[in-house]
């Protein structure tokens, strides 16, 4: 009888006396496309970290249990092992290496050599790269994917999306892959875009490649997977076949409870006047240049900015908010407000959620105190004690501690204390950490980009409930930007569709989503 | 029964673990071999309580050049290799309060305020180059604390000194490589409140003004702009994003790196008697970037634990095993040996892995 590829025995796993799984047990043929899901900090990542030998794990402290593939008890010693022997990783937080290209990314370690009069005496190490090879086995792999992206663009230049894309190629890629494990790979991606990625994952299998697939969205997992694996706390609790199951039962087993989905509760968009006019705005942020937007914000609304991945919807508040070279005018209440100034943006009360929680949303190595107060302390002087009649501001930690933990309840945020360093959370509650931190600032304005990626289906409802609120009752007017289509019809008031740098068009978030798919490729460049 | 057993080993096991980890076995395999150097002086006939002053003397010294390092590393401009620069305005301030005629504590203050502007001159000057080069910090300030040196080597022979008993005896111009600080400021400080019993002397002004600085720098921390340096290290892009001027902030810490090397220089000469020249400044950037290493911090972390622990280890280590070694091989070959342990540490320290998630 044959092995199955992967098996996982009684996995445990604890972080410092925090036991985050207990008894995980898993079997996975070959050509087997599994969906595992679970809230955010169910242990999901956690477990994917343990099987792909991550270097954090051994750091802290091991593992309990086996891992068995093709019967044999393994134990990576690091990642290398585990590619050494078929397994692939796209990480929920990419690892891609900054200062290289796309290309450099996508055939690290196996790029194509060429020999030389050196290498022949020296040994291979010495081989030349065969620099057009490489990039066309790159654009190979991106075209697998139905996206255009640069090859020679550099890690750090890019976009989230297409950070997300060039992971996903550089696993596509590899021959002598038996397992792929993909850890939220669609949280960035629009609908269309996310089916191209499905689609790839159909065509792995049926080439005999095992698929463990992590998503939030749990249709995706109807869609391609054979079984379902639900996480709770560290525990598996279902372990079905897909087509047995729907989206209402899966999250019932995963939150322990039913969860109606927010009801799209539409109010009469308020006619109000225009807070913020933007006329004519470019913004140079690469794989989501803005061309030419003009957009008025209407007071007190909740506008919703939607359209696919890299035709410059994410580039506008980035623009605004100074933080990509931009150009044209910006008028806040009336006053302009000067590009390419971050702290001219802050002091005009207006705050951002960026959608690279990593690189701009985070202090990874701080604690979540320090995150969530530091722009209000910066920007605002709050959780500010005067000294010396007011010559030093020092820091008040009890205030602090104080802000972070009404946010840690509010937003549900899943920690061990408001004193966690930021790394150490899973990635939904890292995301709901830059949402707490936008909060405390308490503007009048807000952007908001992909508020809910990587945010699991209970927790979502919470942080779009949270939004409204804001909205509702501080007044906030607040513009999110969102590749989910669905997500902005159930909170917004108007959508705009963006679409090769420019506004396509604007609605009310009431009309048909045929509507909007039109719009959205209405002006595709 | 035996599971309750099981479980208060395992929090025992656990908790050495922790404490371990939170320590760092490095510095802990360190720290048990200082105490057994100290515990082995006295069989080999080395004095315990001399040992221990001359730690403490030592302590006194070092600390403030190793504080130098903190600033610099919170706000993401590694470590201060650069360190030369901050310590040529504190000669600069030595030299020219001793040639200005000031004696006793007044040239130790004067000093410390003459070298005050060339530090913040050349802290601006550095900043600037260091706000130009993002990314390779360290090796620049290696160059520039190389290049600054060799600069000054011409410049010490060239500035008209007179005061005969910094130059050269025969020309009557140029400095000498050593200058002698009695009747300056040798040990001004380390003589306040000093405390005696038996062989122990405890240089206690030297200590406080060590804890004088130590707690601003400390406080400095813990206000506003304290705080934006250290999320300016962590992530500069964040910073950005909160309105924090980069380049103001990094430069300012860059300036009170090199005004605190200067401070440092003079709390050196001060309790080691001697203003020394020349290539001198060059031999005192590793040690102090290797004590807080060893001390624990990396290259974006560093606390004022880092710099006392670290200061004490490496001293430490440094001064008490030639010192044992010496008095069991009964052979004078501490200064070998003083290289060699030095440069050991240095080489270790180094080669840490330090590196922090980004
Ligand atoms: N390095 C770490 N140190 C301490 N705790 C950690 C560390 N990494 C993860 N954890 C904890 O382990 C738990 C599980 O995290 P994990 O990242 O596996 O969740 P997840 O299921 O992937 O969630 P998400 O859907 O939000 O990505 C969380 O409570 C998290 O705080
Ligand atoms: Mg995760």
């Amino acid at each position: 009888m044959n092995a199955p590829l992967l098996e996982l025995k009684n996995i445990k796993k604890d972080f410092f006396g925090n036991q985050v799984l207990t008894d995980i047990n898993l079997t996975l043929n070959e050509g087997e496309v599994l969906g595992l899901v679970g809230e955010n900090g169910a242990g999901k990542s956690t477990l994917m970290k343990i099987l792909f030998g991550m270097n954090v794990i051994r750091d802290t402290g091991g593992y309990g249990g086996d891992v068995l593939l093709n019967g044999q008890k393994v134990n990576f010693a690091s990642p290398f092992d585990a590619l050494a022997a078929g397994i692939g990783m796209v990480h929920q937080e990419f690892s891609l290496i900054p200062g290289f290209s796309a290309t450099e990314n996508i055939l690290l370690n196996r790029e194509p050599q060429k020999k030389s009069v050196v290498s022949e005496v020296f040994g291979q190490r010495l081989n030349t790269l065969d620099r057009s090879a490489m990039r066309k086995g790159a654009s190979d792999a991106i075209e697998k994917m139905g996206v255009e992206i640069d090859g020679e663009m550099v890690i750090n230049d890019m976009p989230v999306g297409h950070k997300q894309f060039t992971e996903i190629a550089r696993e596509l890629s590899k021959e002598q892959l038996k397992l792929l494990i993909l850890d939220e790979p669609t949280a960035v991606l629009t609908e269309r875009e996310a089916a191209a990625l499905l689609d790839s994952i159909r065509g792995m299998s049926s080439r005999g490649i095992a698929v463990i697939f992590i998503t939030h969205r749990l249709q995706e997992i109807l869609n391609v997977c054979d079984k379902v694996v639900v996480m709770r706390d560290g525990e598996i609790v279902k372990d079905v076949a897909a087509q047995e199951t729907n989206v209402t039962e899966i999250t019932r087993w995963m939150v322990g409870r039913s969860v109606n989905a927010a009801a799209a509760s539409h109010r009469e968009p308020p006619e109000s006047d225009t807070v913020m006019s933007i006329r004519r705005l470019w913004v140079d942020m690469p794989g989501e240049t803005v061309r030419d937007v003009s957009l008025d914000v209407r007071r007190g609304e909740i506008l919703g900015i939607g359209g696919l991945a890299g035709q410059g919807k994410l580039g506008i508040p980035n623009g605004v908010m100074g933080l990509y070279q931009a150009g044209g005018t910006v008028t806040f209440e009336g006053k302009e407000i000067p590009l390419n100034a971050p702290r001219k943006c802050l002091d005009s009360q207006l705050a951002f959620v960026s959608e690279d929680r990593r690189g701009v949303g985070l202090l990874l190595d701080e604690s979540l105190e320090w995150n969530i107060a530091f722009p209000a302390m910066q920007i605002q002087d709050k959780f500010l004690k005067p000294l010396l009649g007011g010559l030093i501001k020092w820091r008040d930690e009890k205030a602090i501690a104080d802000v972070t933990k009404r946010y840690i309840d509010e937003l549900q945020i899943r920690c061990t204390s408001s004193r966690q360093k930021a790394k150490e959370l899973s990635g939904g509650n890292q995301q709901k950490v830059c949402l707490a931190k936008a909060f405390a600032l308490e503007p009048q304005f807000l952007f908001v980009s992909e508020p809910t990626r990587g945010i699991d289906v209970g927790a979502k409802a919470l942080v779009l409930e949270a939004l409204k609120k804001f909205n509702r009752e501080s007044g906030v007017t607040i513009v999110m930007i969102s590749s989910e289509l669905e997500e902005l019809r159930q909170i917004c008031d108007r959508i705009a569709i963006v679409s090769g740098g420019r506004i396509a068009g604007i609605l009310p978030a009431t009309d048909s989503s045929e509507d909007f798919g039109a719009l959205m490729v209405s002006q595709v460049v | 029964m035996s599971e309750n057993v099981n479980k208060a080993n395992r929090t025992f096991t656990d908790r050495a673990r922790d404490a371990v980890q939170s320590f760092g076995l490095p510095r802990m395999i360190i720290a048990v071999f200082l105490l057994v150097l100290f515990i082995a002086a006295p069989f080999v006939g080395a004095d315990f309580w001399t040992q221990v002053t001359n730690l403490f003397n030592r302590f006194s010294w070092n600390a403030v050049l190793v504080l130098a390092m903190v600033p610099m590393v919170h706000s993401g401009c590694g470590l201060n290799f650069g360190l030369p620069l901050g310590i040529i305005s504190g000669l600069l301030g030595a030299t020219l309060s001793i040639e200005w005629g000031f004696t006793g504590l007044a040239s130790f203050v004067m000093a410390v305020l003459i070298a005050t502007p060339f530090a913040l001159l050349f802290g601006v000057g550095y900043g600037w180059l260091l706000n130009k080069i993002k990314g390779g910090e360290m090796m620049i300030a290696t160059y520039v604390g190389f290049s600054s040196v060799s600069f000054m080597c011409m410049m010490w022979l060239l500035l008209p000194y007179h005061k005969p008993d910094m130059v050269w005896g025969l020309a009557g111009k140029g400095l000498r490589t050593t200058i002698s600080l009695e009747g300056y400021y040798a040990g001004v400080l380390s003589r306040f409140l000093q405390i005696q019993i038996g062989k122990l002397v405890i240089p206690t002004g030297a200590l406080l003004v060590f804890a004088l600085l130590a707690f601003l720098m400390w406080a400095f921390l813990h206000t506003k702009t304290g705080t934006a340096m250290t999320a300016v290290g962590s992530n500069p892009t964040f910073a950005r994003a909160a309105g924090i001027n980069i380049d103001r902030t990094r430069m300012l810490s860059v300036v009170m790196s090199t005004w605190l090397a200067a401070v440092g220089i003079l709390m050196y000469e001060q309790g080691f008697g001697f203003i020394q020249l020349y290539m001198a400044p060059f031999n005192m950037a590793l040690p102090a970037v290797s004590a807080i290493l060893i001390g624990g911090a990396s290259v974006n972390k560093a606390s004022i634990a880092n710099v006392i622990i670290g200061t004490i280890l490496f001293q430490g280590i440094v001064t008490m095993t030639p010192t044992v070694m010496n008095s069991m091989i009964h052979m004078d070959i501490s200064e070998v040996i003083r290289i060699i342990v030095s440069n050991g540490m240095i080489l270790y320290a180094l080669t840490r892995r330090t590196e922090a998630t980004r």
